[in-house]
């Protein structure tokens, strides 16, 4: 660890670090703006398919990383259907990854939040003269706290999946570069990989960190909600 | 004129079956019945909550979405909305276009509450949060009161403050539907009593005639304290 300290450049592990919480706090960002309204709708409202498609969310959360990072890799790839966007090897590319891969948590967890407390909420509500949209907003607000939870276990399964992010991202770093990819994991492996492993004990445990103080902070949130 | 009248009411679930008609008036009446009569399930039906088959009539009207806001009911089991019990209060009084924290503590105090008004509504006892669902109940200003089993979780103390509550309601011009399987509650309080067996509305009448001179062999097993279903 002595030469670690000395080696170490904490301007690129900052640099690192900060990209690893842009990618992955976007990615929780809009897996919720998306997830937490099909939640709602699944949790609430009987439609045709709905089982269906709580089952096809329900078995996507297994889904390996690797797995959805070849997928999307042959998506985005230049020569796949969605090449043209030029997503591959981008920031937003990873983004977009794990928002694909962290979306079935939101949607799982904000659906179920909801079920628990929905029948009896919403029949409270409308006992006490709420009207059938009332009755919703209160059942949404019941389970707010857990809606929050999904939120979080979205972020933290984001910045601590590999997969999409070498595949998507190719961890590229150039010194001053504007397009570098490299994030936490990626980084991580990258030094396993040269045998550098005290350099990915002290990345290791920085990622660590940002999982306990993100999910501290959201949790005083759900307390304070 | 009835203020709530069912005219063949059949709400089947396969395995059971309600099936009655029946008018109710104003002051209290109390829905006596063993567990599974369908005491809980007459009351939902005039809450608005369960569909059914047959026709109901709120104050002469045909009963539709308009007229839940002249119902509410506290279940049997009582449920509370995160928050503190000053919240629970506050939500049903906005519901009713007021926020006055004054009511809400008036009525607290009547129950018993305010000692635990900041306190947080999922942690109460479980007499608290039935006390809880009956004074968001009582804050709210309804034409019918429907009250499922009000005081199965309350010690002698706390029960005889909310029938006093109820009687108190009662005596405004309200109409209240109890659903209990406590002959003596009924007694005690309702003008008129309803009893339901197996989904049937085996007897009604004033409270002292099914007490006093029951028609049914049901129905006089029953208020004796002789039946066990």
């Amino acid at each position: 660890m002595v030469s670690l300290f000395g080696d170490l450049d904490w301007g690129i592990v900052a640099e690192i670090t900060l990209r690893s919480l842009k990618v992955s706090g976007l990615a929780a960002i809009l897996a919720s703006t998306i997830g937490i309204p099909v939640g709602v709708l699944l949790s609430l409202y009987n439609f045709t398919g709905r089982e269906f498609l709580k089952s096809i969310f329900n078995t996507l959360l297994g889904i390996p990383t690797v797995v959805m990072g070849l997928f999307l890799y042959l998506l985005l790839a230049p020569k796949g259907p969605f090449g043209f966007l030029g997503l591959l090897y981008t920031e937003m590319g990873i983004s977009l990854g794990q928002m694909l891969l962290v979306l079935p948590i939101v949607v799982s967890i904000t659906a179920t939040s909801i079920e628990q407390v929905s029948e009896e909420i919403y029949e409270l509500a409308l006992t006490l003269g709420a009207s059938r949209a009332q009755a919703v907003v209160k059942v949404i607000s019941e389970a707010l706290p857990g809606i929050v939870l999904s939120s979080i276990a979205a972020f933290n399964r984001a910045v601590a999946e590999l997969g999409i992010a070498l595949m998507i991202g190719g961890n590229v770093f150039v010194y001053g570069g504007l397009a570098n990819t490299r994030v936490l994991t990626t980084a991580i492996q990258m030094h396993v990989a040269r045998g550098e492993i005290d350099v990915a004990i002290v990345l290791g445990l920085i990622l660590l960190s940002v999982v306990f103080a993100i999910s501290w902070i959201m949790n005083l949130v759900k307390k304070w909600l | 004129m009835a203020v709530i009248e069912l005219r063949n009411v059949v709400k089947d679930y396969g395995q059971f079956k309600l099936s009655l008609s029946m008018e109710i008036e104003r002051g209290i009446t109390a829905i006596l019945g063993s567990s599974g009569a369908g005491k809980t399930t007459l009351l939902r039906i005039i809450a608005l909550l369960e569909s059914f088959e047959g026709e109901y009539y709120f104050m002469g009207e045909e009963a539709s979405e308009k007229h839940r806001k002249k119902i509410t009911m506290v279940f049997q089991q009582p449920v509370v909305f995160r928050g503190t019990v000053l919240d629970n209060l506050l939500y049903a009084l906005s519901l009713d276009g007021n926020s006055s924290k004054e009511k809400a503590e008036e009525i607290l105090e009547k129950l018993n509450l305010l000692e635990v008004a900041k306190k947080k509504a999922k942690n109460l006892s479980g007499g608290e949060k039935q006390r809880l669902a009956i004074a968001r109940a009582l804050a709210i200003e309804r034409e019918v009161y429907l009250f499922d089993e009000p005081t199965s979780n309350l010690d002698a103390e706390n029960a005889s403050i909310v029938e006093k509550c109820i009687r108190d309601l009662a005596k405004s011009g309200k109409t209240i539907v109890i659903a209990t399987h406590n002959i003596f509650q009924a007694k005690r309080l309702s003008d008129k009593v309803a009893f339901l067996h197996n989904g049937k509305l085996i007897e009604y009448g004033e409270t002292k005639q099914i007490f006093e001179n029951p028609k049914n062999e049901l129905t006089k097993k029953f208020v004796s304290g002789d039946a066990y279903y």
